[in-house]
This record gives structure tokens, C-alpha cells and sequence, in this order.
């Protein structure tokens, strides 16, 4: 292989794990304080389209950025509100989520620009250009969140109390610390990462919105998750890992491997799933998620 | 917790699931205003396009059909604890395995065919599902990530083997050839026409009966018999279950058998029935809508067959709808999906504790 093919892999597949670690650091934020989040998925397509929408409408990407932040906060309080508030199972609202998501946009995509739910195409100020190396801004923000995550979650006061909550939120209660409002918190963060990642792929990676362009990217998310163990810096290895894997399936196509024969997009397709429920049995370490995430905190006994 | 909430049976089963279905179109209907159109005239559209003609009604029954069997799915894995949201993928592969018995199999007559084409469904689906029991029974890997994973490993897999492996070599669609003709389940349309009666053409087959007898027999399974009782003993309280004598890991492992093998029902009306053929995406996300169906019909199989018909009014009506309407798409039968699990699932304490407030209220005025 030459060295201008492995540029290109590089180049492409830090591309496409921008998203999908955007929105690994938001389920990694939300499940730290004991919030599952299983509408990555949801959030970030509604951040997708209400950020394409909004830089077409304001001609600015930035615009469209707030915007998709915006909406993809407005639904993560909808989570928020069913799983801290009211104590709803968290497994059921994310999945309410992800399809409200995927008709909300779809509708309303359509009934506003009559497209099959696609936006007008976005052009010049509308995008995101590149600032440097080839990529835009949008890029070297979601990677400046790998170490500012690992410095508030580890390093601060607001950090390890976010991390008590999802492990035991009865003791930060003790300590007379709001457990609803650190959960409230990394709601809301977490939102914002997604719609980090929701705008780069509709107004830095593609030029407007598609009906359901997410295409599971969020599920893979959830997936990075779980393989960085809850951790910010594996977190950016698990997921450059994923875009590798997706980038060079890209680049497979068709090519036959000395030994192996031609290769499978799908086989290629399938490695962060297989590779996650292999790691989550076991096989191979062992992925412990934060004790109390998952479980709605009651007061009293 | 906060007050017990003591609420009379028929107010905790009916009552409150009706209230969040109410509140579940009131919101839709604000959709539907948001977007410019009238919610009172698409409401029309929809019961007039689903229930309002002979072929209307036989579509909506159709889709009834597949929401029966992916409620009856999530609500067994329900009632042993487990959040069983692979029903996407285990109907994905038992269509594959009823592909693999009926084209392999073509020299079989079609009263022998049809039932092994069934078994290979609820075989492949089980097998899907079982996957997952085990590892969440045995490894304790938690079931809903791994049955996300299996859903998407499943629509990695049949792309792969329509593309490469099954496809018919002159075809350019992804597709298995059609199956053969003995092996497709009668329309009911000529099942009425054999005794004489004379119904419009619609994809409804023999299916829903099958379906409904699942029904039963799952109610049997669940509320009559001694495994049933393991499984809503392990679903409650799982330490309670290991000194009653009942082991978990095995529970866990055969509710999930019994759960994709019902996920697998859908590929039989959707590609026994209708398609002849196995196609890719032909799941059309319903798993998810099996959901929406047992939260809804409280998991229980009467709840599940009325959950299943309101969701076949919506499909059936939607698509209608979206002929007559063209700014509300079918995507709108997704979004009132969505809200009633938020409703009927996620925020189910929020209308108890409404109902219960209402009835303390009463219970004070009269005293």
C-alpha cells in the first residue's frame, strides 16, 4: 500500500468518526450520571435536520449549528424529564425518541420543502469550509471535547460528583447534593454533543438534510461507547477505530486480500457490532457499565 | 417511593392506557395543525381509508396481523424482565429461514410445506433471540444492547447473503426467487370465495389466524401455566424465583426463545402470505412498532390484539391518508407510535399518579 492511499483512509475515516464520537461523548456523559441513553440515535437526526434547516434559512452554518444544539437539547429534556422526573424506564423513552425522531423529521422536512423530506441543498456560507488540513471547524471541536471530558469528568469537583450520581446517587444525596439537577446537566450536555453531531452530518459532511441520514450512526455511538468502557480517551480510539472500519470498507470494495480473497463490505460493516457483543460477554475483558445507570433515583425507601 | 398508588383493576388496565392513547393523538393532532393541515378531516380520511371499505378493512387486519405477533414477541420477553428490542432482526432471520425450507423444499406438497415453512421461522427467530437470552442469562451481557447489535447484524447479514448468496443469478433486485406456489398461504379473499362468500381482494391471508390462536396460547402459556408462572416469577423478582426453585438463566433463555420464534410470525404473514419471496427491508420497522403494541395492550394478549388493530387502523389509514392528504405522510403513523411508548411507556407513572390523584379526590368528596 502507498503512502497517499493511507493518507486518503486516514483522512476519510477521521471524517467519519467525528459523528459518531460526538455522540459516543454524549451518551458517555449522560450514562456517567446514570442516565442510559439509547436516543443518540433520535437526537442526533433531529439535530441533523433542524441544523440543516436553520442554515438554510439563516444562510449561516453556525446558525444551523445553534439550531440543531437547540432541538437535539429540547428532545434530550423530553429524556430527561421520563427518566429523572418521572422515573420512567429509560430503555422504553429512548426508543420513543428514536422514533419520534425518525417521523418528526421526515414530516415536517416534507411539509415544509415538499422534497421527500429532504432540505434544499445547502451552499457557500451555509457549510461548513474547511479551516485546516481539509476539514472545518466543526472537527477540531469535537475533538477538543475528548479533553476537556476527561479533564471535567476526572479532574474537577462537578466531574466526580457527575461520576457518583451514576454510581450512587443515594450517597451524593447524603452529601446534600442535588441528584436531579447533575442528571438534568449531563442531559443537557449531552444534547449539545449531538447536536455537535447531528449538524456535522448534514451541514459540514453532506449538503442538507436526508430522511433517516443518521443510518444507525448512533447505535454505533453506543457501541464505542461500551468498548471505551465509559472512558473519553478510548472513547476517541473506539471510535476512530469504527470510522477506520468504515472508511476502509469503502476503500475494499472489490479488493482482493492476498490469502483471504475478496473481502466483504458487509463482513467489515458487521466488526463494531460483533466486536461489541463479543466484548460485552466477556470474551475478551469486560465492560462494566456505571453501577446505577439505568436506574431511576427514589429518595426515600 | 412516594403514596401508593392503589388504583382499581379496571382503572389501572383500561383507564390509564386509554388516557396516554388519548393524550398520545391529542399531541399528534398538534402535529398535524403544526403542519397547516386539519387534524379533524385526516382523522376522517384515516377510519374512512381503514375501516370504511371491504378492502380498506382487509388491508388493516393484515397489518393487525404482524403487530400481534411482535406485541405477543416484546410482551413475553416483558414478562421475564427482559426489554426485547431485537424483533426486527429475529423477523429478519426467520424470514431467511423460511427462504432456505421452502426453496430447498420445493418438491414437498404445500399441506406439508406451509407448517415447516412456519417452523423455520419461529427456528431461525428463536435462534436469533436465543443468542442474546443466553448471553444476558449466562454472561450477563445486558439484552438490549445486545439485541440492538443483533438487529443490525441481521440487516448486515441478509444484505450480504441476497446480494451474493441468494439472489437469482439473472435478477439485478436483491431478492430470492418466489417461493413455490403450494407454499403460499391462502389469501382470504379466495378462502371465502371457496365457500362461496364473496369479500374484496386484499393481502390478508390465513395468517391472522394463526396469529390469534397465538394469542391464546400465550395467554394459556403466560397466565395458565407452570412455566408461565416461572417467567412472570423471574421477571418480578429474580432472587424470589432462585428459592422457589426456578433457575433464571433458564427462564431467560426459553422467554426468548418463545419471543423470537413469535417475532418470526411476522416474516410468515409479511412472506408466506404476500411477498413470496424474501426481499430485504421487509420488516419495515414494525419490530419497533411491537413495542408501541405490548406497552400499550399492558402485555397482556386481549390488550395486544386491540393495540394491534389501533395500529393497523394507523397504518392502513395512514397510508390512505397520505393518498388524499399528501402533506402528512405515513412517517405520521411513526411519530404516534413513538409518542404512545413515551406515553404508554415512559411516562406511565405520570398518568397513574394522575388517575390515582383523581380518584383520592373522589374518595374524599363522598366521605
Amino acid at each position: 500500500m502507498d503512502l497517499g492511499l493511507l493518507v486518503t483512509i486516514f483522512d476519510s475515516a477521521l471524517r467519519l468518526s467525528i459523528p459518531l464520537l460526538a455522540a459516543c461523548l454524549a451518551g458517555l456523559w449522560s450514562e456517567r450520571s446514570g442516565v442510559v441513553d439509547i436516543g443518540l440515535e433520535g437526537k442526533m437526526l433531529v439535530a441533523a435536520f433542524a441544523g440543516a434547516a436553520g442554515a438554510y434559512v439563516f444562510g449561516s452554518a453556525w446558525a444551523g449549528l445553534l439550531l440543531g444544539i437547540g432541538a437535539s437539547v429540547a428532545i434530550g429534556l423530553v429524556h430527561g424529564f421520563a427518566s429523572i422526573s418521572q422515573r420512567g424506564n429509560q430503555i422504553v423513552s429512548g426508543v420513543a425518541i428514536n422514533m419520534l425522531a425518525a417521523g418528526l423529521t421526515a414530516i415536517v422536512g416534507n411539509a415544509w420543502y415538499g422534497q421527500g423530506g429532504r432540505t434544499p441543498p445547502l451552499e457557500g456560507d451555509q457549510r461548513f469550509g474547511s479551516v485546516l488540513f481539509g476539514h472545518s471547524a466543526l472537527v477540531y471541536i469535537v475533538l477538543l471535547a475528548v479533553p476537556v471530558t476527561w479533564f471535567v469528568l476526572g479532574r474537577t469537583r462537578f466531574g466526580l460528583r457527575l461520576r457518583a450520581v451514576g454510581e450512587n446517587p443515594a450517597a451524593v444525596d447524603t452529601a446534600g447534593i442535588s441528584v436531579t439537577k447533575l442528571r438534568y446537566t449531563a442531559v443537557i450536555i449531552a444534547g449539545v454533543l449531538c447536536g455537535f453531531a447531528g449538524a456535522y452530518l448534514s451541514v459540514g459532511q453532506a449538503a442538507g438534510f436526508l430522511p433517516n441520514m443518521t443510518a444507525g450512526r448512533g447505535f454505533i455511538a453506543l457501541a464505542a461507547l461500551i468498548f471505551a468502557k465509559w472512558r473519553a480517551w478510548p472513547a476517541l480510539g473506539a471510535c476512530f477505530l469504527f470510522g477506520l472500519l468504515d472508511a476502509s470498507a469503502n476503500q475494499l470494495q472489490g479488493l482482493s486480500l492476498p490469502g483471504i480473497g475478496e473481502v466483504p463490505v458487509q463482513a467489515i460493516q458487521a466488526m463494531p457490532y460483533l466486536m461489541t457483543v463479543i466484548l460485552l460477554a466477556g470474551v475478551i475483558g469486560k465492560a462494566i457499565p456505571p453501577r446505577a445507570s439505568g436506574l431511576p433515583y427514589v429518595k426515600e425507601r | 417511593m412516594s403514596a401508593p398508588l392503589d388504583l382499581p383493576r379496571w382503572a389501572d388496565t383500561v383507564l390509564v392506557p386509554a388516557i396516554s392513547v388519548v393524550a398520545a393523538f391529542l399531541v399528534a393532532g398538534l402535529v398535524v395543525l403544526a403542519i397547516g393541515e386539519n387534524p379533524l378531516t385526516a382523522t376522517r380520511w384515516l377510519l374512512q381509508g381503514s375501516l370504511g371499505t371491504g378492502e380498506g378493512l382487509g388491508f388493516t387486519l393484515f397489518y393487525m396481523t404482524d403487530f400481534i405477533f411482535v406485541g405477543l414477541a416484546v410482551a413475553v420477553a416483558y414478562h421475564a424482565g427482559l426489554f426485547n428490542i431485537g424483533g426486527e432482526g429475529q423477523a429478519t432471520l426467520a424470514g431467511l429461514g423460511i427462504a432456505l425450507v421452502l426453496n430447498n423444499l420445493t418438491f414437498l406438497p404445500g399441506f406439508l410445506l406451509i407448517p415447516l415453512g412456519i417452523l423455520g421461522a419461529a427456528a431461525f427467530g428463536a435462534l436469533w433471540a436465543a443468542i442474546p437470552g443466553y448471553l444476558q442469562a449466562k454472561r450477563g451481557s445486558h439484552i438490549v444492547i445486545t439485541t440492538i447489535m443483533f438487529n443490525w447484524l441481521a440487516s448486515v447479514l441478509i444484505v450480504y447473503l441476497l446480494v451474493n448468496v441468494l439472489r437469482e443469478p439473472q435478477s439485478m433486485n436483491p431478492e430470492t426467487r418466489a417461493f413455490p406456489e403450494q407454499s403460499y398461504i391462502p389469501f382470504m379473499h379466495d378462502v371465502f370465495a371457496a365457500v362461496g362468500i364473496e369479500i374484496p381482494n386484499s393481502q390478508l391471508n390465513l395468517t391472522l389466524v394463526l396469529a390469534l390462536a397465538a394469542a391464546y396460547f400465550i395467554w394459556l402459556l403466560i397466565y395458565r401455566s407452570r412455566l408461565g408462572y416461572a417467567i412472570r416469577v423471574v421477571g418480578s423478582n429474580p432472587s424470589a424465583a432462585v428459592y422457589a426453585g426456578i433457575s433464571p438463566a433458564r427462564i431467560i433463555i426459553i422467554a426468548m426463545v418463545i419471543s423470537g420464534a413469535l417475532a418470526g410470525g411476522l416474516a410468515v404473514n409479511e412472506l408466506m402470505g404476500y411477498q413470496h419471496r424474501l426481499l430485504l427491508e421487509f420488516t419495515s420497522g414494525y419490530g419497533f412498532v411491537g413495542i408501541a403494541v405490548a406497552l400499550m395492550g399492558r402485555a397482556h394478549p386481549v390488550g395486544i390484539i386491540l393495540a394491534s388493530l389501533l395500529f393497523g387502523i394507523l397504518y392502513q389509514g395512514g397510508a390512505e391518508l397520505a393518498f388524499e392528504q399528501p402533506a402528512i405522510t405515513r412517517d405520521m403513523v411513526v411519530v404516534i407510535g413513538g409518542i404512545i411508548i413515551l406515553f404508554a411507556g415512559a411516562l406511565d407513572g405520570l398518568f397513574r399518579r394522575l388517575v390515582a390523584h383523581l380518584f383520592a379526590r373522589q374518595k374524599l368528596a363522598r366521605a
